[in-house]
C-alpha cells in the first residue's frame, strides 16, 4: 500500500492548541516543585532536632527587606513583559534591567546572612542540622535566583542589541513564569524558615 | 471448526493446565515439607508456613486466607483470558471479515469495579486487624526484655533486668500459653540497617540506627530456631546468621545464671589471658572480670556456651577460632574482625585461654 | 543516502533519537543481562566461590541500577520519542534540540555509571561499581560506612540521567498538549499518547524526589552535611521515605507504557478497537495518582506504627482497582474478536496473564502481616522480576514485534520470533515460578551465598537455568533483530492493517513524517478509511 493521504474531513474552524513554551515551562515548574517539597520536609522533620549547635531563634534574622526586593520583582517583570506585548520596547528595557536589580539585590542579602552567619555566628552546613537544612534549602532557592538572573540577563542583552521586540514577548513570558516561580518558593521558604522553624 | 484445529488447542490447553497444575503441585509439596521438617540443627527449616509462636501463627492464618482469595482471583481471570483466547480465535475461514466492533459497556465497567472494591475492603479488614493483633498487643508482667542491637556483620543481645550481654545465639524461654511468658525486644542498631527475621518466630523488623524498634515472641515449642539479617548492611550481610535457643525453663535459668557469672579464671591459661589483655583484642571485645571492655565486637566473656563463631559463619572449634583470629578473611571475607597477626606461639596460648571462656 | 555517524550524533530528528534510545537501552540489557548471570551461577549452590561478597553485592547493585535506569527507560523513551509524534500527526517533538539533549544526558549518566568499574579494586574486582543496592539506603552511603567512590558513581550518574528523563518528560507533555492535528482533540488521541502523557507527569513528581535526595546525600558526602547522619541525630528513614517516594511511582513510569503498547497492540490482533477508551484514560489517570501515596509499602518493616502500616496497606490495595480494571478491558477487547497470535499478540497474552500473577502477588504483600516474612525476601525479588520481565518487557518485546516494520521498513521473522517467545515464555516461568519458593523458606535477597537449608539449593539451581534459558532467547531476539534488517521481508506501509496514523505513512516514514498534516474525525482515522460505510466518527 502506498502512503494514504487522509482527506480532510470538514475542517475544524479554529484549532488553537495551548502554547508548548508555556506548557513546557509549567512542566519544569511542578519538577522543580517537587525537589523544593522534598527540601521543605527534610527542614520541617529536622526542625528541633539539632543536639548542639546554633538554633535558628538565636540566630536568624528576618530579611525583610530583601524580600520586599525580591517579591516587587515579580511586579516589575511582569510590567515588563506587559510593555513588551505593546511594543514599547523602552520601558520594557527599564523594567527588566530594574527586575534585574531588585534580584541581585537579594542574592546580595542572601550572601551577606550568609557572610554573617557563617563568620560571626559559627553556622555552617557541616555544624548541626539546622544548619545542613538551612544552608542546602536557601541555597537551592539562591542557585535558582542565580539561573533566573543570568536568563535575565540573557534576554537583556538581546534586548539591547535590538533583537527582541514584540514578536518574542511570547518568550519572554515564558521565562517571567520562571520568575514568578521562584518568587513563589521564596514565599514558602521564608514561611518555612523564618517562621514556622523558629 | 476444523478437527486438526481443534485437537492442537485442545492439546495446549491441556498442556497449560497440565503445567500449571504441576507447579501448583510442586509448591505445595514444597511447602508441606517444610511445614512437616521439625526443627533441629544447623540444618532446621526457616520455613514461614511452620509457624512456632502467635505472630507467626496470625501471619500464617491471615496467609492462608490472602493466598485463598487471590488464588479465587487467579482462577476466575485466567480462566477468563485462556477462554477467550481459545474460543474467538481467528479461524482460516473468515479471514476478510471484521467482528462486530464493540466499544465498551457501562454496566459491565461498573460490574468488574464494584467487585474488586469490595475484595479489597475484606482484605483490608483482615489485614488491620492482623496488623493491630501483632503491633498493639499489650506487654505481660512476666515478659522477658531482650535488646538487640545490630553491627556490622553481628547481633548483640543485652537481657538489661538480668544483666547479660551476649551474641549472635539468643537464649528464650518457651512460653506456655496458660502462663505467658513471651519476650518482647527492643531493636536497635550500632551503624547501618539491618533486620531480625527468624521466619518460624515472626515477621521480620527492622533495626535502624537512631530509632528503637520493638518486637515480641512467645514461642510454643522449645528447639532451635534459625533465621539471619534480612536488610543488607554491607559486604557480609549474607553471614550475619541468627540462631535463637527456645529453652525449657529449667534450662533457660540454668542458661541465665552461667551468663551471669563473671569470666571462668583458669590458671592454666594464664598466659593466653595475658596475651589477650596485651594485645588490641581489649579494644574490641569485653571479657568481665578481666581489662577487656571493648564494645565494637561481640562479647567474648562466654564465648564457649555459643556454638558458632562469627554470627554463624563458622563452627565454633579450637581449629575455626585459631582461623579466625589468624585470619578472619578466610571465613568471613569484609567482616570487621582484622587479622591479629600473632606469631603460632601466642596464638595457641591465646585460643587455649579463649576455649576456657565458657 | 548516506548516514553517517555524523548525522546520527548530531541529530534533533525524533526517529533517529527513538532508534538510539532504543539501541542504546539493548545495550545495557546485555551488560545488566550478564550482571544477572553472575549472580545466578553464585547462588547456584550453597557457599559457592564463583565470586567474593564485594563483587557480588556491585552485581545486583548495577543489575538493579543499569536495568532501570539504563534499559527499561531508555527504551521506553525510545518509543515514546518514535510514536508520539507519528500518531498524534505531528512532525517531530515539541522541542527537538531539548531532545537531543536529553538523551545524550541520559547516555552519559549510564557510561558514567560504567566507568566506575574501572580503577578502585580493578576490573575483576568489579572496580568501584556501586555496591549499596540500588536503594543506596542510608546510613550504609554515608562516607563512613562508603569512603570509596561507589556511592557517589551511583549518586552522580543517576542526577544526570535524572534531568534527561524530566527534559524527556516536559518534551512529551508539550508535545502531546500542543501539537496535536487539527481534529484530535485529547478524546481522540491513541490511548499510548495519553499514557505516555500521564507517565511523563509522574515522570515529574516521581524523578525529582530522587534527585532531591541525592543532592542531599552529596551534602553529607562532600560538604559534611547531616542529612542522613544518625550519629547527629539525622533519620535513616528519611532517605527511605524519600527514596520510595521516587521508587514506587517510578515503577508504575515503567509499566503505564507497557500499558500502552497492549491498548495499541491487542485491539489490532483482536480486530476490534479498545474496549472502555474513557474508562482507560481515567483508571490510568487513577493508577497515577494513587501510586503517588503508596510508597511505605517498601517500608512495612521499619516500625511504623499500626495506623501508618494500615493506610499504605489500603492505599495499595486501592491502586489495584483501577489495574485490574485495564486487565478486564483488555479482555474485553480480546472478547468477541478474532485473535491473530502474531508474535506481538503471543507476547500481548503472555503479559495479560502474567502481569495479573504479578498484581495478585503484589496484593499479597500488601497484607502487611504477611508482608512482615514476605519483605527483603525472594519472594519478593520474584514478585517484581514477574511485572518488570513478565509484564513490562513482555510487553516490549511486543512493540518491538509490532513496530520494528515501521521503523525499518522490513518484518521480523516470525519464526525467529516464535522461538524467542516459547524460550523465553519457558526460562521465566522456570526461573521466577520457582524463585517465590526459597522467599516462602525463608531466603533473603541480597545475599551472596547461603547455608544449605533444606531446597535452597535446588530451588536456586533450577532459577539459574531458567536463567540460561532466557539468555539464549534475548540471543535469538538480538539476532532476528540483526538478520531481519537486512533478510526481512519487505513491510509496507501497513503491514498489520491497523487504524492508528502511523501506519498512514511510509515504513520507515520521510523525516517529515507526514507530507501534509492530517486531520481526524475519529480514535481510529484509518479504520474511517478502510470502512466508509461504518466510520468510528459515526459513534462518536
Amino acid at each position: 500500500m502506498s502512503a494514504i493521504t487522509i482527506p480532510l474531513p470538514a475542517t475544524p474552524q479554529s484549532w488553537s492548541l495551548p502554547d508548548r513554551g508555556k506548557v513546557a515551562m509549567a512542566g519544569l515548574i511542578i519538577a522543580e516543585s517537587a525537589i523544593f517539597t522534598i527540601f521543605v520536609v527534610a527542614y520541617l522533620f529536622y526542625v528541633g532536632k539539632s543536639l548542639t549547635g546554633p538554633t535558628p531563634r538565636a540566630v536568624l534574622e528576618i530579611p525583610v527587606f530583601f524580600t520586599i526586593c525580591l517579591l516587587s520583582s515579580s511586579i516589575t517583570v511582569h510590567l515588563a513583559q506587559r510593555l513588551l506585548e505593546r511594543g514599547n520596547r523602552g520601558g520594557f528595557v527599564s523594567l527588566w534591567f530594574l527586575t534585574l536589580l531588585l534580584g541581585g539585590l537579594f542574592l546580595f542579602g542572601t550572601a551577606q546572612e550568609w557572610h554573617r552567619l557563617i563568620y560571626e555566628r559559627g553556622l555552617t552546613i557541616s555544624t548541626n542540622l539546622f544548619g545542613t537544612t538551612y544552608y542546602s534549602l536557601v541555597g537551592l532557592h539562591a542557585f535558582h535566583v542565580t539561573a533566573g538572573l543570568v536568563m535575565l540577563l540573557i534576554v537583556l542583552i538581546f534586548t539591547l542589541a535590538g533583537r527582541v521586540d514584540r514578536d518574542q514577548s511570547g518568550r519572554v513570558a515564558v521565562l517571567s513564569m520562571y520568575w514568578h516561580f521562584v518568587d513563589a518558593v521564596w514565599i514558602v521558604v521564608f514561611t518555612v524558615v523564618y517562621i514556622l522553624g523558629r | 471448526m476444523r478437527l486438526d484445529n481443534f485437537l492442537h488447542l485442545k492439546r495446549h490447553a491441556q498442556n497449560l493446565l497440565t503445567r500449571s497444575a504441576i507447579r501448583a503441585f510442586g509448591l505445595l509439596s514444597y511447602v508441606a515439607a517444610g511445614f512437616a521438617q521439625p526443627s533441629a540443627s544447623y540444618l532446621s527449616s526457616t520455613n514461614i508456613f511452620a509457624p512456632a509462636s502467635t505472630p507467626a501463627r496470625s501471619i500464617f492464618g491471615l496467609s492462608l486466607f490472602v493466598l485463598a482469595v487471590t488464588l479465587v482471583i487467579f482462577v476466575v481471570v485466567a480462566g477468563l483470558i485462556v477462554y477467550a483466547v481459545v474460543k474467538f480465535r481467528n479461524r482460516a475461514g473468515d479471514a476478510e471479515r471484521e467482528p462486530a466492533q464493540v466499544y465498551g459497556s457501562t454496566q459491565i465497567e461498573l460490574a468488574w469495579t464494584v467487585i474488586p472494591v469490595l475484595i479489597v475492603i475484606v482484605l483490608f479488614l483482615a489485614t488491620a486487624r492482623g496488623i493491630h493483633a501483632i503491633q498493639d498487643a499489650p506487654k505481660p508482667a512476666a515478659a522477658l526484655d531482650v535488646t538487640v542491637i545490630g553491627h556490622q556483620f553481628w547481633w548483640e543481645f543485652r537481657y538489661p533486668k538480668l544483666g547479660i550481654v551476649t551474641a549472635n545465639e539468643l537464649h528464650i524461654p518457651v512460653s506456655d500459653p496458660s502462663r505467658p511468658t513471651p519476650t518482647f525486644m527492643k531493636l536497635m542498631s550500632a551503624d547501618t540497617d539491618h533486620s531480625f527475621w527468624v521466619p518460624e518466630l515472626g515477621g521480620k523488623t527492622d533495626l535502624i540506627p537512631n530509632r528503637v524498634n520493638e518486637m515480641w515472641m512467645d514461642p510454643s515449642r522449645p528447639g532451635i530456631y534459625l533465621g539471619q539479617c534480612a536488610q543488607y548492611c554491607g559486604t557480609q550481610h549474607a553471614k550475619m546468621l541468627l540462631r535463637v535457643s527456645v529453652d525449657r525453663p529449667a534450662e533457660f535459668e540454668a542458661w541465665v545464671r552461667a551468663q551471669q557469672r563473671a569470666a571462668v579464671q583458669d590458671e592454666k591459661a594464664r598466659a593466653g589471658k595475658h596475651v589477650f589483655e596485651t594485645t588490641s583484642c581489649i579494644n574490641c571485645h569485653t571479657v568481665s572480670g578481666t581489662a577487656a571492655n571493648g564494645r565494637f565486637g561481640p562479647d567474648l566473656t562466654h564465648l564457649m556456651s555459643r556454638t558458632s563463631l562469627a554470627s554463624g559463619a563458622a563452627e565454633n572449634t579450637p581449629s575455626n577460632l585459631r582461623l579466625w583470629i589468624q585470619n578472619p578473611d578466610a571465613i568471613k571475607p569484609g567482616s570487621l574482625m582484622p587479622s591479629m597477626k600473632l606469631n603460632d606461639a601466642d596464638l595457641d596460648t591465646l585460643v587455649t585461654y579463649l576455649e576456657t571462656l565458657r | 543516502m548516506t548516514e553517517t555517524l555524523h548525522e546520527w550524533v548530531t541529530t534533533v530528528d525524533h526517529k533517529r533519537l527513538g532508534i538510539l534510545y532504543i539501541l542504546y537501552g539493548l545495550g545495557f540489557l546485555v551488560m545488566a543481562g550478564i550482571e544477572a548471570l553472575v549472580i545466578r551461577v553464585q547462588l547456584m549452590h550453597a557457599h559457592n566461590h564463583f565470586v567474593s561478597p564485594q563483587v557480588f553485592n556491585r552485581m545486583f547493585t548495577m543489575h538493579g541500577t543499569t536495568m532501570i535506569f539504563f534499559v527499561v527507560m531508555p527504551v521506553l523513551f525510545g518509543f515514546a520519542n518514535y510514536l508520539v509524534p507519528l500518531m498524534i500527526g505531528a512532525r517531530d517533538m515539541a522541542f527537538p534540540r531539548l531532545n537531543a539533549f536529553s538523551f545524550w544526558l541520559t547516555a552519559l549518566g549510564g557510561l558514567l555509571l560504567y566507568f566506575s568499574f574501572l580503577g578502585g579494586s580493578g576490573l575483576y574486582g568489579a572496580g568501584n561499581a556501586p555496591d549499596v543496592g540500588w536503594w543506596a539506603y542510608a546510613p550504609l552511603t554515608a562516607k563512613a560506612f562508603s569512603p570509596g567512590h561507589s556511592a557517589d558513581y551511583w549518586t552522580i550518574s543517576l542526577l544526570v540521567s535524572g534531568f534527561g528523563s524530566v527534559g524527556t518528560a516536559i518534551n512529551i507533555i508539550a508535545t502531546v498538549l500542543c501539537m496535536r492535528c487539527p481534529g484530535m482533540h485529547l478524546g481522540r488521541m491513541p490511548l499510548l499518547a495519553w499514557l505516555y502523557l500521564v507517565m511523563s507527569g509522574m515522570v515529574l513528581m516521581a524523578i525529582t524526589p530522587l534527585t532531591a535526595a541525592q543532592l542531599m546525600l552529596l551534602v553529607d558526602r562532600y560538604l559534611g552535611g547531616h542529612f542522613f547522619d544518625t550519629q547527629a541525630g539525622g533519620s535513616a528513614t528519611i532517605w527511605m521515605h524519600f527514596f520510595w517516594i521516587f521508587g514506587h511511582p517510578e515503577v508504575y513510569v515503567l509499566v503505564i507504557p507497557a500499558f500502552a503498547f497492549l491498548s495499541e497492540i491487542i485491539p489490532v490482533f483482536s480486530r476490534k478497537p479498545i474496549f472502555g477508551y474513557p474508562v482507560m484514560v481515567a483508571a490510568t489517570i487513577g493508577i497515577g495518582l494513587v501510586s503517588m501515596s503508596v510508597w511505605a509499602h517498601h517500608m512495612f518493616t521499619i516500625g511504623m506504627n499500626s495506623y501508618a502500616n494500615s493506610f499504605f496497606a489500603i492505599t495499595t490495595m486501592a491502586v489495584g482497582i483501577p489495574t485490574g480494571i485495564k486487565i478486564f478491558n483488555w479482555i474485553g477487547t480480546i472478547w468477541g474478536g478474532r485473535i491473530h497470535f502474531k508474535v506481538p499478540m503471543l507476547f500481548c497474552i503472555g503479559f495479560l496473564l502474567q502481569f495479573l500473577i504479578a498484581g495478585l502477588t503484589g496484593i499479597i504483600q500488601s497484607c502487611v502481616p504477611v508482608d512482615w516474612q514476605l519483605s527483603l525476601s525472594y519472594f519478593v525479588v520474584a514478585h517484581f522480576h514477574y511485572v518488570i520481565v513478565g509484564g513490562i518487557l513482555f510487553a516490549l518485546f511486543a512493540a518491538f514485534y509490532y513496530w520494528y516494520p515501521k521503523m525499518t521498513g522490513r518484518m521480523l521473522s516470525e519464526r525467529l520470533g516464535n522461538w524467542h517467545f516459547w524460550l523465553f515464555l519457558i526460562g521465566f516461568h522456570l526461573t521466577f515460578d520457582v524463585m517465590h519458593i526459597p522467599g516462602l523458606l525463608g531466603m533473603p535477597r541480597r545475599i551472596y551465598t547461603y547455608e544449605p537449608r533444606p531446597g535452597w539449593e535446588t530451588l536456586n539451581m533450577i532459577v539459574t537455568i531458567g536463567a540460561f534459558i532466557q539468555a539464549i532467547a534475548i540471543l535469538v531476539f538480538v539476532w532476528n533483530l540483526i538478520v531481519s534488517y537486512w533478510k526481512g521481508a519487505k513491510a509496507g506501509n501497513d503491514p498489520w492493517d491497523a487504524w492508528t496514523l502511523e501506519w498512514s505513512v511510509s515504513s520507515p516514514p520521510r523525516i517529515y513524517n507526514f507530507a501534509s498534516i492530517p486531520v481526524v474525525a475519529s480514535r481510529r482515522p484509518l479504520w474511517d478509511l478502510k470502512h466508509p460505510e461504518d466510520p468510528d466518527s459515526r459513534y462518536e
